[in-house]
């Protein structure tokens, strides 16, 4: 993945070797009976430890125990004594992956919803991060203003984002209706975006205005590291400023490309927070994103087995996607 | 670079259209919070026809905003200070020595990113609720449970990003520090940490800012006492009424501590990033 810095020729892997240098007086005093190797050795396991073990507890042992949770017939009679569950077996997952039954069908259809909307808010939040990172190169008056503008709504908190934009979408009090019914006459009679099938149109073009700049943040710190020569080099090889665009921009901004891309995709599948601020507790049909989906049927039924089970099969996935997604970019990248 | 004639024409449209789309609902939110409550149950007005700052005043006590304000901020503060000390120990590890182990646990960590954050939910409300009652420290619904989970959060993407500032100090720099007679754990503190320091800054805000605005392990694992914004801002809308005016007013406030942060250390933040991202 990302992480490809062990075969850099760093003086890390001298200063390993250099086991023997004479240590700082405080250090003998303190560890005086380890030897210096031996300290050395042990040293990057105690500086990552802290780390090791915050991770273990909020993020690998509770996920052990989501996978195990997902056997059993976890109930809400089990919650505060929960070893005492009955053993389900892959029941949990029959019930999330048959289609013909309520649970499994409405699982299955807010994994369709949340594959739409995320293939659509990735696709015009890089567009939009593009367009603003390639408009935004050169130097004019107000870039810098208009820099920082543009990363508003990502610094903004969520919460503090998406319920302005609940307000914008008010049915009668919001700008939206205001603006597309009482000035643009597009529409006869006021539409609802917080309910029914527009509710899908609101909530991608929220997650949009969320995670574009995201988009643009990266998409621009990229571009600065293409070297300017390159530009000059094809500049005089009689390239245009849309063949530079084609010929050198884009291919080099594939290794930050791949990473973003899949940044945001896992970012927008996984998101929670803006279908639940957007909507509250309960989402509308067709914007049944799957967290907020699981998340339901979990506190709802405090059924914690079958919302485990869904879980897992939402992790399943994206690592499937995740995998396919690595592998094929990573062999386009060879190939250039 | 030779710009064509039309690109100027298409840089004001298209930065003009992004301006638009970015600034409108950041308008409605600091002019809807200077509205009277009449004004903002109606049909909607673009120019606030009369103004009033009661909103402001009234935010307090609608809700108990000021508590949910202090939890946010001690829950944030601490996870954010703790997660940054863990992460420079941690990336300082990836970025000077080599040993087993190391790639291991940088993709771990990493991959734990990815992870729907609705998987350890279940599980980690479990844990935390079981051991409460098994040792007797609450985690459920008490800030120290929250700050434990939060931290994590940042914890990824903040050893990411300092892994590359380490790697950008030159080593040569460390070993200096070494012959003058530090450890490796002296040449961390005097020389890699005071060199790294504006991205340490970043990581903090960062993590910071993600504490302050987390949503789901919030609405699950707080009560009334431990609240924090993300789920405390809910509560302005009554049975009877949405006082939105109020809502705008709490949003802004609660926005503008850790907007600015953002803005002022997006530099260093954008240096981190592609600093992991394209090596």
């Amino acid at each position: 993945m990302v992480v490809s810095t062990t075969s850099r020729p760093g003086g890390g892997r001298e200063q390993g070797a250099r086991g023997g240098a004479p240590p700082s007086a405080g250090g003998r005093r303190r560890n005086g009976l380890l030897p210096v190797r031996l300290r050395r050795l042990g040293l990057p396991y105690l500086l990552i430890l802290p780390a090791l073990l915050l991770e273990l507890l909020v993020h690998l042992v509770p996920m052990v125990i989501g996978i195990g949770m997902s056997f059993l017939q976890l109930t809400q009679f089990f919650l505060r004594n929960w070893s005492a569950a009955p053993f389900a077996g892959l029941s949990n997952y029959r019930v999330a992956v048959d289609v013909n039954s309520a649970v499994g069908r409405s699982l299955f259809h807010s994994f369709l919803v949340t594959i739409a909307f995320t293939l659509i808010t990735v696709a015009l939040a890089w567009l939009l991060g593009i367009a603003g990172a390639v408009l935004m190169q050169g130097s004019f008056r107000g870039r810098g203003v208009l820099r920082a503008l543009f990363l508003v709504p990502y610094a903004l908190p969520v919460y503090a984002g998406v319920i302005t934009w609940s307000f914008l979408l008010q049915r009668d009090s919001g700008l939206v209706n205001h603006v597309l019914v009482d000035q643009l006459h597009l529409f006869g009679e006021r539409p609802f975006w917080l309910i029914g099938e527009n509710s899908f149109i609101s909530v991608v073009v929220v997650s949009v205005w969320r995670w574009w700049p995201f988009a643009f943040l990266v998409l621009m710190a990229g571009l600065q590291n293409i070297p300017s020569d390159l530009y000059e080099a094809s500049a005089i090889d009689g390239a245009g400023w849309g063949r530079q665009l084609r010929s050198v921009t884009l291919p080099l901004l594939r290794p930050v490309n791949q990473v973003l891309v899949l940044v945001l995709f896992l970012w927008t599948f996984n998101d929670f927070n803006t279908p639940y601020v957007l909507f509250g507790k309960t989402a509308p049909r067709d914007a049944d994103l799957i967290s907020v989906h699981i998340y339901q049927s979990s506190f709802v039924t405090w059924n914690f087995g079958s919302g485990s089970a869904m879980s897992v099969l939402l992790l399943l996935f994206l690592l499937l996607v995740t995998a396919v997604y690595l592998v094929i970019t990573s062999r386009r990248r060879s190939d250039a | 670079m030779r710009e064509p004639r039309w690109l100027p024409w298409a840089r004001w449209v298209g930065l003009g259209l992004l301006t638009l789309f970015t600034v409108t609902p950041l308008y409605v939110m600091a002019t809807t919070a200077i509205k009277p409550l009449q004004d903002v149950q109606g049909d909607f007005n673009w120019i606030p026809t009369r103004i009033s700052l009661a909103p402001f005043a009234d935010m307090w006590s609608t809700v108990p905003l000021a508590k949910y304000f202090g939890n946010s901020l001690v829950v944030s503060s601490v996870a954010a200070l703790i997660s940054v000390t863990v992460a420079v120990f941690a990336a300082y590890a990836i970025s000077r020595f080599r040993f087993p182990g190391r790639r291991v646990f940088s993709i771990t960590v990493l991959s734990t990113q990815m992870f729907p954050g609705i998987l350890f939910l279940l599980p980690l409300f479990m844990i935390y609720v079981n051991l409460g009652t098994a040792i007797g420290v609450e985690l459920y619904a008490s800030r120290l449970g929250l700050i434990i989970t939060y931290l994590t959060f940042s914890l990824p993407f903040s050893i990411w990003m300092l892994v590359g500032y380490f790697d950008s100090i030159p080593t040569a720099l460390d070993e200096a520090a070494q012959v003058d007679g530090s450890g490796p754990i002296g040449a961390l503190l005097r020389v890699v940490i005071p060199a790294a320091i504006p991205g340490i800054v970043a990581v903090a805000i960062y993590a910071f800012m993600t504490a302050w605005g987390e949503v789901l392990f919030a609405s699950v694992m707080t009560d009334e006492n431990s609240r924090t914004l993300a789920v405390g801002l809910q509560g302005y809308a009554t049975e009877n009424d949405v006082y939105w005016n109020q809502i705008m007013a709490a949003s802004l406030v609660v926005s503008v501590p850790v907007v600015a942060g953002f803005l002022l250390l997006q530099r260093y933040l954008v240096q981190g990033l592609t600093a992991g991202a394209v090596k």
